[in-house]
């Protein structure tokens, strides 16, 4: 063998391993959900195996499933708008912070070393009606009995913003420590106050990585069912709620993989265009 | 164009002082140079007058005025860095408009100085490009554009040419000179590269560990050093212990074990005082390697010595030679061809062209 094709096909063994995982624990089972959602599951319970557009049809038009969809879309966007808001100035101290950025970064990864889910409960811990705070309150005097402030949309909301926030301080931390401090006394030194040098060349190089967290905390969090199915009430439900629904409480996995085919092909559509007006690259750096 | 007056200046970062009790007076329109190694404190002096540092204790005065509490935007200062520090998101001609916005000029004047900018640093085609697409001395020029069409009071540069290549940074070299010439601001220049110094300053300010080592023209610190650390720093220098035996007008009298006796003139030892230990200080290119059998002229000592080691660096030769005790360099420019390691040689010295220094 030559050597060019020696070095040609070195990568691909490199990546054989990784790529044979991916094509038969993610490809092949998504296949399998593409062939579910065409066929049928009959009043007995059985599936009926052919090619029907039932599935599709309901999911597509029953005003429903678009209602809960845009729902779904709208707590995402209200979550990484929040995310943007808190996780910026606290990337931004981060990277400019001096002596004390490993620990700092350290404490940011702290919360991945809890799982997600107790994470997710330990709000009820905190706002439950026999909770933390609750019971501080009665306590004080302020409140004569428990208020019930869990299971709503805020609560929803606020689940998801503890979950992803670290996702947005990370990128958009990346992306400010790649910025050269000189470019802001250069600006100040013109004649800039540290807000107009802040709003004229920190904060516009840093938009490719408040795009990437805010990418990332969008299709995350328009893709849970724990945080509404914990902290939500019974009309916080997200559409990941109702493929949950589908699949394991009425067994109904035609139904269910419509719906996920449907809601991964609206996500999908999000990455592509972010993908085409930004690029992966960033959200690489991100990640990595 | 102002005058820039350091008083008193103390800066410390927790424990550590990196710049002691500086006074430095900054002529108007002069071109001063602040010289010396790495952690020498001259960034951190820059930094100061920039107003991008406070000082811990001391003033700085800008044409006379207390510039301590006035912040960096409001002080008119042009600032050039290494790393060029152009907005990557801005064209060319949106980076050199920059520092206009904020300065109340019409829209009307703002695209004719920078046009006029862009063509005193030679770059009039690049406005509409990036900085991304321009080589780094373009960038360089662009970064000096952006700091001289403000109209500062005093332009501020850190070893602006320190990221160029080597041939890049002397054609730099005289094109930053030329420049500043010609608009006449008051420029302070910091450099760890002695030539850049030399080359370009009105005046060099010597630095090592935080202080002021001397002030002087270029000639003034290259040939009469007032301090072991000077002589060493700038150019190589041979460094004798030598004992001074009496001062008069004409000059200092000194004598060493491999010299013997020799009168220094009085100008080139200014701070050895009388009689005691002194220093005798050689510059390499002032010593002279000559053939054993040929004859020194008159007022030349000639001593004996053997070449060590040859470092041939093309029109000039570095000798490392040895007399009784002592190693000595010598750096000459080669005639015809130069000596061998093991070659017995003279040594060739004019005293007027020593200097000395008090024993410290």
């Amino acid at each position: 063998m030559s050597v060019e094709a020696r070095e040609a096909r070195q990568p691909w063994i490199l990546l054989s391993p990784a790529l044979t995982a991916v094509f038969l624990l993610l490809f092949v089972p998504l296949l399998f959900i593409v062939v579910y959602s065409f066929w049928l599951r009959t009043a007995t319970g059985a599936d009926q195996v052919g090619f029907f557009l039932d599935n599709w049809r309901e999911a597509l038009s029953d005003a429903f499933y678009r209602d809960i969809l845009l729902f779904t879309l709208k707590i995402a966007t209200i979550t990484t708008l929040v995310c943007a808001l808190m996780g910026y100035p606290a990337a931004y101290v981060i990277a400019r912070s001096k002596g004390n950025k490993a620990l700092l970064l350290l404490l940011l990864m702290l919360p991945f070393w809890i799982s997600y889910i107790i994470r997710t409960m330990s709000w009820i811990n905190i706002l439950g009606v026999s909770g933390a705070l609750n019971t501080a309150l009665l306590y004080v005097g302020v409140i004569d009995e428990p208020i019930q402030m869990l299971y709503n949309q805020t609560t929803v909301i606020l689940g998801l913003v503890h979950f992803l926030l670290p996702f947005m301080i990370l990128n958009v931390f990346v992306s400010l420590e790649g910025i050269d401090t000189n470019l802001e006394d250069a600006a100040n030194s013109l004649g800039a106050t540290r807000w107009q040098a802040f709003l004229q060349v920190t904060l516009p190089l840093s938009l490719p990585g408040l795009a990437a967290g805010g990418l990332l905390c969008f299709v995350l969090g328009a893709g849970t069912y724990i945080t509404p199915l914990v902290l939500g009430g019974p009309s916080d439900a997200m559409f990941a709620n109702l493929v949950f629904e589908a699949i394991i409480t009425q067994l109904n996995w035609p139904l269910g993989s419509a719906l996920s085919l449907m809601l991964l092909a609206v996500l999908g559509a999000l990455v592509m265009v972010y993908n085409r007006y930004l690029g992966m690259a960033q959200l690489m750096k991100g990640l990595g | 164009m102002s005058s820039v007056h350091l008083n008193n200046i103390v800066k410390r970062f927790g424990a550590v002082t990196a710049v002691q009790k500086t006074s430095l007076e900054i002529q108007e329109g002069a071109f001063v140079t602040l010289l010396g190694p790495s952690g020498c404190g001259k960034t951190t002096n820059l930094r100061m007058i920039a107003g991008l540092l406070d000082p811990t204790e001391g003033e700085i005065l800008i044409d006379g005025k207390r510039v301590n509490d006035v912040p960096i935007h409001k002080r008119n200062l042009g600032l050039v860095f290494q790393n060029y520090a152009l907005f990557p998101h801005k064209t060319v001609a949106e980076n050199v408009a920059f520092g206009l916005k904020y300065r109340d000029v019409p829209s009307s004047d703002i695209s004719r100085r920078v046009t006029e900018a862009l063509e005193l640093v030679q770059l009039p085609d690049v406005g509409e490009r990036y900085p991304k697409e321009l080589s780094g001395g373009q960038q360089q020029r662009i970064a000096l554009a952006r700091a001289i069409v403000i109209e500062p009071d005093v332009l501020l540069l850190d070893e602006p040419l320190s990221a160029l290549d080597a041939n890049l940074r002397e054609d730099m070299r005289v094109e930053l000179k030329r420049i500043q010439e010609r608009i006449g601001v008051t420029t302070v220049f910091v450099t760890h590269d002695q030539s850049e110094a030399l080359a370009m300053s009105d005046q060099i300010v010597v630095m090592s560990a935080g202080r002021v080592e001397q002030v002087g023209a270029p000639e003034e610190v290259y040939n009469t050093p007032a301090s072991e650390f000077v002589a060493n720093f700038l150019g190589a220098s041979n460094i004798l212990a030598a004992e001074c035996k009496s001062r008069s007008a004409e000059g200092v009298e000194l004598e060493t074990p491999i010299f013997g006796k020799l009168v220094v003139p009085a100008e080139k030892a200014p701070n050895l005082g009388g009689a005691g230990p002194a220093k005798l200080v050689i510059r390499a290119e002032k010593l002279l390697v000559a053939a054993k059998d040929a004859a020194a002229p008159d007022g030349v000592i000639s001593v004996p010595a053997t070449i060590e080691a040859v470092d041939y660096q093309g029109q000039a030769v570095r000798y490392f030679v040895r007399a009784g005790e002592a190693q000595l360099q010598a750096i000459n420019m080669i005639d015809q061809r130069p000596f061998a390691a093991g070659d017995e040689v003279n040594l060739r010295l004019r005293p007027i062209d020593c200097a000395a220094l008090p024993d410290q």
